[in-house]
Parts: C-alpha cells; sequence; structure tokens
C-alpha cells in the first residue's frame, strides 16, 4: 500500500492540541491529526503508523453490528497490535438498521449485513471507502467484487454483495453496477446458511429444504422470524417443493409472496411449527432441548449445539445454501486522525489474525490467502479444504470443537459457498412483504 | 388534569406588591397550583409530549429505512382494514380476559385468607411478604423458567410420563396459549392480591359479625358484604391486570413460540423495521381501546368511594 496523507483542511486549527487542556477530544483530535498530516507532508507511508503512534493511542472508534463480529477478542487485539481502543456493541439486525440510519452520529464504524447495506446506505449517513487505501483490495474473494466465486459461477439471487458493494464516487449514494474506486463495505465475514437437524431423532435423511413443511415433523420445526431472512428460507422451501416459480427470490413480486406465505400458513395452521425463533440462543435452546429437530439455523448454532454433546448437523442440501455477508463500512462523519484509524482497523482486518479466528469459528474471511497464514495447515485443511480432522479442531477460545477425524459439514469452501442459491435480500416490496410476514406469524 | 399553573404564577408575580394582606390571600389561592406544579410539568414532558408526539407521527408517511413527515391516513387505513389487526385484538383480549378472570379468583381467594383467615397481624405481613417473593427476580427470569418446566422433555412431562399418567408428552404445555396465560397469570396474580387485600383490610368487622348475628351462611356474608366492599380493590387489581396483558408483547412472544400474536408484539415488530408511523398508528389505536376498557371499568365501580 502506498498512501499518501496530506494536511486535512483542518490544518488551520491548533496544532499543538494534544497539550492543550481544555479542548474538547474531538477538536483535539482533529488538531493532531492536522498536526500528522502536516509534519508528513506527502510522504508515503506503509505498513503500520508510525510518527502518528503516540496520538492513535487516544482514540476510541465506536463499532456497533450484529452479534456475530462483535467480539471481544477483536477489540482486545486491536488494542495491542493499533493501540487504540474499539468500542464495541452488539444489537440484532432489525435494530442495527434502524440505529444505523435513524442515529448516525452514534457509530463511527458500522458492522452491518449487506442487504442492510442497502436500505442504510442511500439514506446518506456513511461514505465509501477508497480501495487504495485498502491493502488487501486486490486479494478479497471476488464474490464481493464481482459476484463470482469463479469466473464460471453463476450470480445468485438476492442482495449479492456485489450489487452493492461499490457506489459511483466519492460522495455518491449511488450503488454501482461494477466495481469502482469506491467502496461501500469492507467484507468481513460471511457464510452460507442451511437448515440445522437433530439426526438421532429425524429418522430419516434430510436432502431437500422442502423436508422442513414434511408432515412427519409436524409439531417439531421451527423458521426464524426475522422478516427478510425467514422469507427466504421460506421461499427455497416453496422453491424446493415445486409449488413457486420464482423470478429472483431475493426480490419476490407481490403474488409471489403471497403465493410463499400462503404455503407457510397452511402448514403453520396444521401445527408443523412448535415455534418461531428470532435470536442465536433461542434456536440453540429449541434444538438441544429437542422440542426442534429441524429449522433454519446458523452455523455456531449448531456448534453451540454440539457442544452441549447433542449430535447436531448443518446439513447441506440439493437445492444449495442461503448466503450472507456482512461488512465494516464508515460513519459520514468520521474524519481526520479517526478517519485514518477506521483504515488501519479495516486493514488490519484484513491482514489474517481476524480472518483466522472467523475461520475457526466456522464463519468465512474476506481474505483468505491471509488468514491461511495465521492457521495451522490442519486447522485449514478441515475448515477450508473439507478434509478429516487429523487433530482435535479447537475454538478460538481453545475449546474442542470437533474431534479428530470429523469432517466439516457441507465440506470445503468451494463447495459451500460455490453453491450459494441465494442472498440474504431486501426486496422493493420490502413493506408488503413485511406486512404478510407479520400476518403470518398472527395467523 | 390541571396544567393551568403558570399563567397564575405570573399573576401572583405582579399582585404582590400591592401588601401583605392581598399578598397572603393571592398565595392560598396560587398554593394548591404551585403544589399541583410539579406533578403536572412532569406529566406534560413525559407524558403528554410523548404521546402527542405519538399521535403525529402515526400520520406521517414511511418507507423502509426514513419516516417523512406528512398527513396521510394510510396507517390507520392499513391498519384498520387488515383482518390480522381484528384477530390480533381479539387474541390479545382473550388473553386480557382469561388473565383477568383467573388472577381475579385466586387474587379475591388469597386476600380473603389473608384477612380474613389469618387472624394475627404478623403473619398477615409474613405471609403477604410471601406472595411478593416471586418479584425478588426479574419477570423475564420467571417466565423463562416456566420452558424447561413445561417443554416436551420438561420436568413435567417427564414426571407424568415416569408416574405412567401419559404416554406421549403433552404438547400444548409450551409453546402454546395455555403457556401464554399461564405466564400471564403467574406474573400478574399479585396485582390483583394487594388492592384486594388493602381493600378488605378497610373492611370493618363489626359489618361481618352483624351479618353473621343476622342469620347469613359464610358465602352470603362473601357474596353480600365481602364482595361489594372489596369492588373498589377489584377494580384497580383489574385495571392493572389488564393493561398490562394488553400491553405485553415479551411473555407471547417467548411463551407462544412467536407463533402467537399479540398487539404489542405487533408493535414491537413494526418498530423493529423501522415503520414507526405504523407503529404509532397501532400504538394510538391500542391506547384508544385501553382507555375505553378502563373507563367502563371506572363507571361500574368507584374506586374513589373506598380510597
Amino acid at each position: 500500500m502506498t498512501e499518501t496523507r496530506t494536511g486535512s483542511p483542518l490544518s488551520a486549527g491548533t496544532t499543538t492540541g494534544g497539550t492543550t487542556t481544555g479542548v474538547s477530544r474531538r477538536t483535539l483530535l482533529k488538531g493532531t491529526a492536522a498536526a500528522a498530516g502536516v509534519a508528513i507532508g506527502s510522504g508515503a507511508i506503509t505498513g503500520f503508523p508510525t510518527i502518528w503512534a503516540q496520538n492513535i493511542k487516544n482514540v476510541t472508534l465506536r463499532q456497533f453490528g450484529t452479534g456475530v463480529s462483535n467480539l471481544n477478542a477483536v477489540a482486545d487485539k486491536v488494542k495491542e497490535d493499533l493501540g487504540f481502543t474499539l468500542q464495541m456493541t452488539a444489537l440484532d439486525s432489525d435494530a442495527v438498521a434502524q440505529r444505523a440510519v435513524t442515529q448516525p452520529k452514534s457509530y463511527d464504524i458500522a458492522d452491518i449485513e449487506y442487504w442492510i447495506c442497502k436500505k442504510v446506505f442511500p439514506a446518506g449517513v456513511m461514505q465509501p471507502m477508497d480501495v487504495s487505501k485498502i491493502k488487501n483490495f486486490d486479494k478479497i474473494v471476488p464474490i464481493f467484487v464481482n459476484g463470482k466465486l469463479t469466473p464460471e459461477s453463476a450470480v445468485a439471487q438476492g442482495t449479492a454483495p456485489h450489487t452493492v458493494g461499490f457506489v459511483e464516487g466519492k460522495d455518491s449514494i449511488k450503488f454501482a453496477k461494477s466495481a469502482t474506486q469506491w467502496m461501500t463495505l469492507i467484507p468481513t465475514i460471511y457464510n452460507a446458511d442451511t437448515l440445522g437437524i437433530r439426526p438421532d431423532l429425524v429418522g430419516r435423511p434430510i436432502s431437500s429444504w422442502k423436508d422442513l413443511l414434511d408432515p412427519a415433523f409436524k409439531g417439531k420445526a421451527s423458521i426464524l422470524n426475522i422478516p427478510s431472512i425467514g422469507i427466504m428460507d421460506a421461499a427455497m422451501v416453496c422453491e424446493a417443493m415445486g409449488e413457486v416459480k420464482y423470478g429472483d427470490k431475493g426480490n419476490m413480486t407481490k403474488e409471489e409472496i403471497d403465493k410463499t406465505l400462503k404455503i407457510m400458513t397452511d402448514a403453520k395452521k396444521a401445527g408443523q411449527f412448535r415455534a418461531f425463533w428470532k435470536t442465536f440462543d433461542e434456536s440453540v435452546n429449541l434444538m438441544s432441548s429437542g422440542e426442534v429437530i429441524i429449522q433454519s439455523m446458523w452455523s455456531p448454532a449448531v456448534a453451540a449445539v454440539r457442544a452441549k454433546g447433542i449430535q447436531c448437523v448443518y446439513q447441506p442440501l440439493k437445492e444449495g445454501y442461503r448466503a450472507w455477508g456482512g461488512g465494516l463500512g464508515i460513519a459520514k462523519h468520521l474524519s481526520g486522525l479517526e478517519l485514518e484509524a477506521a483504515y488501519e482497523y479495516i486493514n488490519w482486518y484484513l491482514s489474517g489474525w481476524v480472518g483466522a479466528y472467523l475461520n475457526r469459528q466456522g464463519y468465512y474471511s474476506a481474505v483468505l490467502d491471509t488468514a491461511k497464514e495465521h492457521m495451522s495447515p490442519d486447522e485449514w485443511a478441515f475448515w477450508m479444504e473439507g478434509q478429516p480432522a487429523k487433530t482435535d479442531i479447537l475454538s478460538p477460545e481453545g475449546k474442542v470443537m470437533e474431534k479428530a477425524g470429523a469432517v466439516r459439514d457441507g465440506g470445503s469452501f468451494q463447495d459451500r459457498m460455490g453453491r450459494v442459491a441465494c442472498w440474504n435480500a431486501v426486496m422493493d416490496e420490502d413493506r408488503y412483504m413485511v406486512r404478510k410476514w407479520n400476518e403470518f406469524v398472527a395467523a | 388534569m390541571t396544567v393551568s399553573a403558570v399563567p397564575s404564577e405570573a399573576s401572583s408575580a405582579s399582585a404582590a406588591p400591592r401588601g401583605g394582606e392581598v399578598r397572603r390571600s393571592v398565595l392560598r389561592r396560587v398554593a394548591p397550583y404551585l403544589q399541583a406544579g410539579p406533578l403536572a410539568l412532569t406529566l406534560l414532558v413525559f407524558l403528554l409530549i410523548p404521546i402527542l408526539t405519538i399521535v403525529a407521527v402515526s400520520f406521517w408517511d414511511y418507507d423502509s429505512i426514513r419516516i417523512y413527515p406528512d398527513f396521510v391516513l394510510t396507517n390507520y387505513e392499513e391498519l384498520l382494514t387488515s383482518p390480522v389487526t381484528w384477530k390480533t385484538y381479539l387474541n390479545t383480549v382473550k388473553f386480557a380476559a382469561l388473565t383477568w378472570v383467573i388472577t381475579l379468583l385466586i387474587g379475591f381467594t388469597v386476600a380473603y385468607f389473608l384477612a380474613f383467615h389469618v387472624q394475627s397481624t404478623t403473619w398477615q405481613m409474613v405471609l403477604f411478604l410471601v406472595c411478593t417473593i416471586p418479584f425478588w427476580t426479574s419477570n423475564i427470569i420467571r417466565m423463562i423458567s416456566w420452558i424447561p418446566f413445561l417443554g416436551r422433555n420438561g420436568l413435567l412431562n417427564s414426571g407424568l410420563i415416569s408416574a405412567g399418567l401419559i404416554d406421549q408428552p403433552l404438547e400444548f404445555l409450551l409453546f402454546s396459549d395455555f403457556a401464554v396465560v399461564l405466564a400471564f397469570v403467574h406474573l400478574y396474580a399479585l396485582f390483583m392480591v394487594v388492592p384486594i387485600f388493602n381493600s378488605m383490610m378497610r373492611i370493618d368487622r363489626a359489618l361481618v359479625e352483624a351479618a353473621r348475628d343476622g342469620g347469613a351462611s359464610a358465602a352470603q356474608v362473601v357474596w353480600n358484604v365481602i364482595l361489594p366492599l372489596a369492588k373498589p380493590g377489584i377494580a384497580i387489581g383489574s385495571i392493572f391486570v389488564v393493561t398490562l396483558v394488553m400491553g405485553d408483547f415479551i411473555t407471547v412472544r417467548l411463551m407462544s413460540g412467536g407463533q402467537s400474536a399479540s398487539i404489542g408484539l405487533m408493535i414491537a415488530n413494526e418498530i423493529s423495521l423501522l415503520q414507526y408511523p405504523a407503529a404509532a398508528a397501532n400504538a394510538v389505536v391500542l391506547l384508544a381501546v385501553v382507555l375505553i376498557m378502563v373507563v367502563a371499568m371506572l363507571r361500574i365501580v368507584d374506586i374513589r368511594k373506598e380510597l
């Protein structure tokens, strides 16, 4: 990376901010940023900051997002490696979308999913990132750049990350059709979701999404009650049943929404579902207590059930996966030293340590090469290549997740991410869909 | 509500220099307003203004991310024309009615026992405190603790199966309307016990004795003497229980496994999807419905009579 930092427009401000008292933190930071900017002038810097290494310690970046990637371990490591403080707040995805739009000053870094980005970015509360400042940009998995894992693969339906990954210019809020210099979110974490099952209780092989509505599992199925995600699972089911044909599952017509939810409502009235879940722990409890034996599930929830010594499989299905992805975006109000710190943080995020951490949790990291350097060959083979574990596989916290000999459900990265049928999405008929979804829940 | 404190205050200031006599009489006239002032101000800022804001927002327009100041009736239209709304209201009223009946029976019985059968005041207080023990933990905890108890492989089902009473676990125990009402009763019975107990303690024991002397049976005493005199307590308890159940969302969500609807849940869903105007419209309608219910209860029972 060769980046040039020039003095910010605020360089007229105090340049002795470091010793001034009675100045607000923000002014102070801007002052020092300007000082740093002037000091460096047009000098090119590579790697970690050196000259303002002292100032940057005063920076606190407030990050908020969904629970999956708001990891305290990451904040601790940031403090250790970069020196500044990262404050994390975890909320559910609806609350994240809400806060991102309505309280744009309450965060510096938003850790949001791509479908949330589609809602949030056009509100003008965030600023795109200059990819020339992102060191590992060209190593980012191509799904996030052009939508294709390999040049031959098809683009999945739904809000595919690359469709909302770039905007047309620095101040634009219009999503660009193809990659530009301005990226809305730097991808951090993503995965392919499917149904979780209790192999000891289902009593037969599960191979299709339509098995969720199999009358054999009456009163023992569950689906997640987050409309924008639940509707996708429902669509996967209805499509697998051959009941509904979709133009784009991620952007249904009113008629498609009606048909889909009609099928789900009928199933609900027939007593197919034991419960609907909204949070991670609810899904874990439903599964581990045996209340539910087949349900939409998230990968770490499956791991959490298994950690209790209960059999649980993240079942690959023939119709493919429903994928989701999230990334880090920068709030519009960020500037000066804090903005630089945000770039440092994002570059650090892609530099491997976090990637390895996420991969070990069963998620995927955006830059694979750097993550590989931080994982043992056996870990890499298990998580990414779908090979049997040679030794016990440990979680990032050091707990045994899988015994030696285990194989990851769904296999390798290529097998899983290469078989994405659709991405979590926000539809044009969003408002209608939500109303209908609420009717389904109330039915 | 009396919110006219401000003008009187102003006039008192201008009247002040006229002399001690006048000042005192003005003060006497103004004093009640001054005393009511802080409460009026608090209610104005923390109750009236927020409610007016909700009413205003309920006429605004919205899309998936933003709300737009406007005056549209679509929020009410969509709300009132949707069969789901009516079904949900019906469902919520059903929960409220069931909970009300059961908590009333329990509340009246417990209060009657405490007030008339327990003779020593010490024991009355001890037993009354026993009733409050569950309230030492958060109500979410109290609610969630039902889940492992009622579940398919829960304590109750395992117990019944091992006792040979049933072969299959009873599915209706958890994630059902039964579970919802059970949790409501558990959570809110005390709100019925306390005011009824309070009313009963004020009943002149001589009345009970007079009724007995007049030849009334125990049941007649309860029906014709105690029940009418405990009515204000029953009304207050009913207001607590009905308003709490009508506005609840978390109990319904957790105990029905997210499969049953309540108005509170509907509003919570709308808020979480940024549909504030729709949620506001829903809240306004709910407020109106609950107010009507409370007014109806107050028309039946004059709670001031016995306070």
